[in-house]
């Protein structure tokens, strides 16, 4: 272990914990104290209640120091996406009009996180609603890229990112609609995996596109990944699109991958995403170190072709039109009415100005420019020619996939065409902004598995590597990424983000 | 101001008429449709509410399985087509009643479509073809405090009860019913009705018009006679009693004539009925142009009943309203008329549990529909409401065949029963109702008549057997209606006549 606790992976410090080395609140004020110390600079959170950490914390303790019987993840510190619904824990979504909203119930996966006993650091900022890729739609703050804070973290789960990148916690839950968990661990050096939709429960997650979303781990190593993913996964009967499947073993697939033997697994390049012909907008650091990857693969005995996905050069037009459509919908609930924002309610205003003067203000103009566009899909007279057609991409997106399936175990890609990019140089193009997303989309619109893992750096930043599986067969980029991680740490002879120099640390 | 109002028979001399009703009817399941919350009527406002139902950020429904076979049974009733793949759809639109600003229903992909409703009247069969069948969530309840409406404009605040939120509704939607003409008014009111019958009968609703249980928009339009265009249609939203629909087509029907007469065109528009005067007047303006953008709900996943359960469910079905009329009116000897007029008082249940219960079909029939409907009609309330059983009927007509009681005597009892006195048997004994037999007290009341009148017992001795009437009546008098005028009568004439 790390003799930095806010470096260690969560695995060495779950095997601290057990073995009475270390005690919850000594990890816990460890984080607390780096989250007071450099958070004013990242930004990573919107929320963080110290006490109450604490007093988790000590909870755990006292616990085991009575002898009772604890999970492996008991004591462990972590962070929530604050699109993840907390009981008693104010929950926004990154959103003004949920200012002050205190749940009254806790999502899903934060019951079955707090029931294992991990400490909840606080809330990580987000693109309000999810919506951006880098966290500067929040309603609140920006959020800095550890590995140089004048660029931007990934989103919409950034101030997940960056604070397990950071220091500020050992790992995080993240959401992913389009790519919100992949491309924000790309771009600070992160594993993050977005599982096969329906493995996650999707109860107390704020809606965003409800037959997209689906939550994950967004952590320093893959095992890391596996082991958070593993005790959020399994059923939930109050989510009716939820898989009632056993969970896949993906721990022990990590720790397996990490034996380095490929032998007979069969890689599909998308020719779609990066390769020949297809390299507009892609930067050429990031195909080489792509392109690296995958030969670090083919050495430990894996069989690289190239596959063609044609409709996934659809995707992007697909997305923006069911996400938004969905979210038109989901967001239609924040009326001022029971919860939240309400604006102008002088009594000289009547129900229908009061409901658009909290809309107009509650929402920022990110989340405004989708829920015009979804509304405008999903009109009558236009629905067949935008949703209609869109749901058919989807089909054809899914039947590249199950063709590709055919010929090779797992399909690889780069996460993101480009790495970090400076705060503010993509905030007035948005179309520039979707683009962040496009090798990230089909998995989604798909709901198969897709993990980003680290792949070394350009020009200084991270590049993210993409592994994508059939449906439930999550274990199977648990192996390649951790394969290739282990491959790579050896070749560097560290793991990546120990090597991050950043701006206030770096030797000048 | 007022509507101009063709009179009604007038109407028919011009124009046809074509009617078509959406009944909504909340499911009696013990939880709403998406959640496990209660959906007991009449609890403190907002108990009855969850995470799910509130509409709550990150909440998700998931689908009551009782709602989905109970709407599976209402179609099957229906002689509907259930569909082996359906969806749930969000009918988006803004409201406070409305907690996710959506509402989740059923829009191209119902669960019951092409089914048919047979309505008998006067003798006549009107076959009521049956569009569709499908689930959807009920509201929440605006309640609007101040302004002397009760209605949003003017109030000073609104309030909103969200108990009702989340409750089944299914929806039965009827194709349009032309061909009904001068009857069109008690068409829309039979099918009401037996619908409402069929859903008692399966046990799915307690459905119970004055708590809302069961509300029918009611569509109406007009066509001059010969035209093969059909007119333009009103909708008269939440129509909640049989009366109502009825009137309400009445109405819209008078009123379109004089539109139509004055050479204006019907506006196609929802509109609001007025119990106390019967009329109809233009709904909310912001329901003209609403686009509702459905899609299909992506938190929930298809509904595919399978071939085998849906035939379980078919086997399962009761015995339905028509058939067990037919039944009824076999084993009791009735005319069709006479049956009509049972099930029109809403007697049909109270006259079978009152044969069940042991009395014959005459009595039960002539209990309720004679002397328990005039009480009823007396009160103001609906014969199920009186505070009789029909077991404590059919005692009451085993009283008067054994004797213990006449007609008069019993009526008595009856008092004493729906003053909450006890059973019939039990008022007559603590009321002393019963008929005196020939008894001491009696011979004492027939000789003290004879006495009292000696003008009318000369007349009678003399062979004017007629004038014993006068002698009766006065028996009757002093024993207060206890003696039996039969058994008198007889008595008077061992005395007078025989000699």
């Amino acid at each position: 272990m790390s003799a930095d606790l806010t470096a260690s992976t969560a695995a060495d410090l779950s095997t601290a914990l057990q073995a009475g080395d270390l005690s919850s609140v000594e990890v816990t004020r460890a984080y607390l104290d780096r989250i007071a110390a450099t958070d004013g600079t990242i930004g990573a959170y919107l929320h963080v209640d110290a006490e109450a950490a604490l007093q988790s914390a000590e909870a755990v303790d006292a616990a085991r120091a009575k002898g009772e019987e604890l999970g492996p993840l008991a004591g462990v510190p972590m962070a929530l996406k604050d699109v993840v619904v907390t009981e008693g824990v104010p929950t926004t979504s990154g959103s003004k009009i949920l200012e002050g909203w205190r749940p009254p119930y806790d999502a899903t996966l934060a019951a079955r996180l707090k029931a294992a006993g991990t400490v909840l650091l606080g809330k990580t900022n987000m693109d309000e609603f999810a919506m951006g890729s880098s966290t500067e739609n929040s309603a609140y703050k920006v959020t800095r890229n550890p590995w140089d804070t004048d660029r931007i973290p990934g989103g919409s789960s950034g101030g997940s990112s960056a604070a397990v990148a950071g220091g500020l916690a050992p790992w995080a839950i993240g959401t992913d609609t389009g790519g919100s968990i992949r491309q924000p661990a790309a771009v600070t050096g992160l594993v993050g995996h977005k599982p096969t939709y329906g493995s996650v429960s999707r109860y107390g997650l704020i809606a965003f596109s409800s037959s997209l979303d689906q939550a994950g781990p967004m952590t320093r190593t893959v095992l890391d990944a596996a082991l958070l993913h593993e005790a959020i996964a399994g059923h939930d009967p109050l989510d009716s699109t939820s898989i009632d499947s056993p969970v896949p073993v993906l721990a022990e697939s990590a720790r397996r991958g990490a034996e380095g033997d490929l032998a007979g697994l069969r890689v599909g390049v998308v020719t779609e995403l990066g390769g020949d012909g297809h390299t507009d907008g892609y930067e050429p650091g990031v195909l080489a170190r792509v392109a690296e990857a995958i030969a670090l693969l083919e050495g430990m005995g894996a069989e690289v072709r190239q596959i063609s996905c044609p409709a996934f050069d659809l995707a992007l037009p697909a997305y923006y039109l069911i996400a938004p459509s969905e979210a038109s919908s989901n967001l239609a609930r924040f009326d001022g009415v029971r919860y939240g924002l309400r604006a102008g309610d002088d009594g000289s205003r009547d129900l229908d100005e009061v409901m658009a003067l909290t809309r107009e203000q509650g929402f920022g103009p990110e989340v405004k420019r989708r829920i015009i566009l979804g509304t405008y899909a999903l009109s009558s007279g236009y629905y067949d020619a935008y949703y209609g057609q869109a749901q058919k991409v989807r089909t054809l997106i899914t039947r590249d996939f199950t063709s590709a399936w055919d010929d090779v175990d797992v399909l690889v890609s780069p996460t993101s065409p480009t790495v970090a990019w400076s705060i503010g140089s993509r905030v007035d193009d948005p179309i520039a902004m979707y683009a962040a997303d496009l090798c990230t989309l089909p998995a989604s619109l798909a709901g198969v598995p897709a993990i980003s893992v680290p792949c070394g750096l350009s020009e200084g930043l991270p590049v993210g590597f993409q592994i994508m599986a059939p449906a439930l067969a999550d274990d199977r980029c648990y192996r390649v990424a951790a394969a290739l991680e282990a491959a790579q740490d050896a070749a560097r002879g560290h793991a990546l983000l120990a090597g991050m120099a950043t701006k206030e640390n770096a030797p000048s | 101001m007022s509507d101009t109002l063709v009179d009604f028979d007038e109407v028919l001399t011009r124009y046809e008429p074509v009617i078509g009703l959406e009944t909504h009817v909340e499911l009696g399941t013990a939880s709403k449709m998406f959640c496990g919350c209660s959906t007991t009527f009449g609890a403190e406002p907002n108990t009855q509410t969850c995470p799910v139902c509130l509409g709550l950020p990150g909440s998700l429904p998931v689908v009551n399985a009782e709602a989905i076979e109970s709407t599976i049974r209402i179609g099957l009733a229906l002689g509907c087509r259930i569909a082996s793949w359906s969806r749930f759809a969000r009918k988006n639109y803004f409201y406070p009643d409305i907690p996710k600003g959506f509402q989740t229903s059923q829009y191209d992909e119902p669960l019951c479509t092409a089914g048919h409703l047979d309505v008998e009247l006067d003798g006549e069969t009107y076959r009521v073809e049956i569009e569709r069948v499908h689930i959807e969530e009920d509201t929440g309840k605006n309640l609007h405090v101040g302004g002397s409406t009760g209605r949003i404009h003017g109030a000073d605040h609104s309030l909103v009860d969200y108990n009702r939120a989340g409750i089944p509704l299914v929806e039965i939607v009827t194709r349009p019913i032309p061909g009904a003409g001068a009857k069109a008014p008690e068409v829309a009111r039979a099918y009401v009705t037996e619908l409402r019958e069929i859903l008692l009968a399966l046990g799915v609703s307690e459905v119970r018009m004055e708590q809302g249980n069961l509300r029918s928009d009611v569509n109406t339009s007009l066509a001059p006679i010969g035209s093969l265009d059909w007119g333009t249609r009103t909708e008269t939203k939440n129509v909640n009693s049989l009366r109502s629909v009825e009137r309400s087509v009445r109405f819209e029907m008078r009123r379109q004539a004089a539109v139509l007469d004055a050479g204006e065109r019907v506006v196609q528009e929802t509109r609001h009925f007025h119990e106390d005067t019967g009329s109809t007047s233009s709904g909310r303006s912001k329901e003209e142009a609403t686009d509702y953008r459905y899609f299909p709900e992506p938190d929930l996943v298809p509904i595919a009943p399978d071939e085998e359960w849906i035939e379980k469910l078919r086997a399962a079905l009761p015995e339905l309203p028509a058939a067990r009329r037919a039944r009824l009116r076999e084993e009791w000897g009735l005319s069709d008329t006479e049956m009509a007029w049972i099930v029109n008082a809403g007697a049909l249940g109270l006259v079978s549990d009152t044969v069940a219960a042991g009395a014959t079909p005459a009595d039960a029939r002539k209990w309720w529909l004679g002397e328990l409907a005039r009480r009823a009609n007396d009160s103001g309330v609906e014969l199920t409401e009186l505070a009789v059983t029909p077991e404590q009927v059919a005692e009451l007509a085993g009283l008067v065949a054994a004797g213990t009681v006449n007609d008069q005597l019993a009526r008595q009892a009856l008092d004493g029963v729906l003053a909450g006195e006890g059973d019939p048997a039990a008022v007559v004994e603590s009321r002393g109702l019963a008929v005196m037999g020939d008894s001491d007290e009696l011979v004492a009341a027939v000789e003290a008549a004879i006495e009292g009148n000696p003008d009318v017992a000369e007349k009678v001795r003399s062979g004017k057997v007629q004038a014993i009437g006068a002698l009766v009546g006065a028996v009757m008098k002093t024993t207060r209606g206890k003696a039996d005028a039969a058994t008198v009568k007889r008595m008077l004439e061992e005395r007078l006549v025989s000699g």
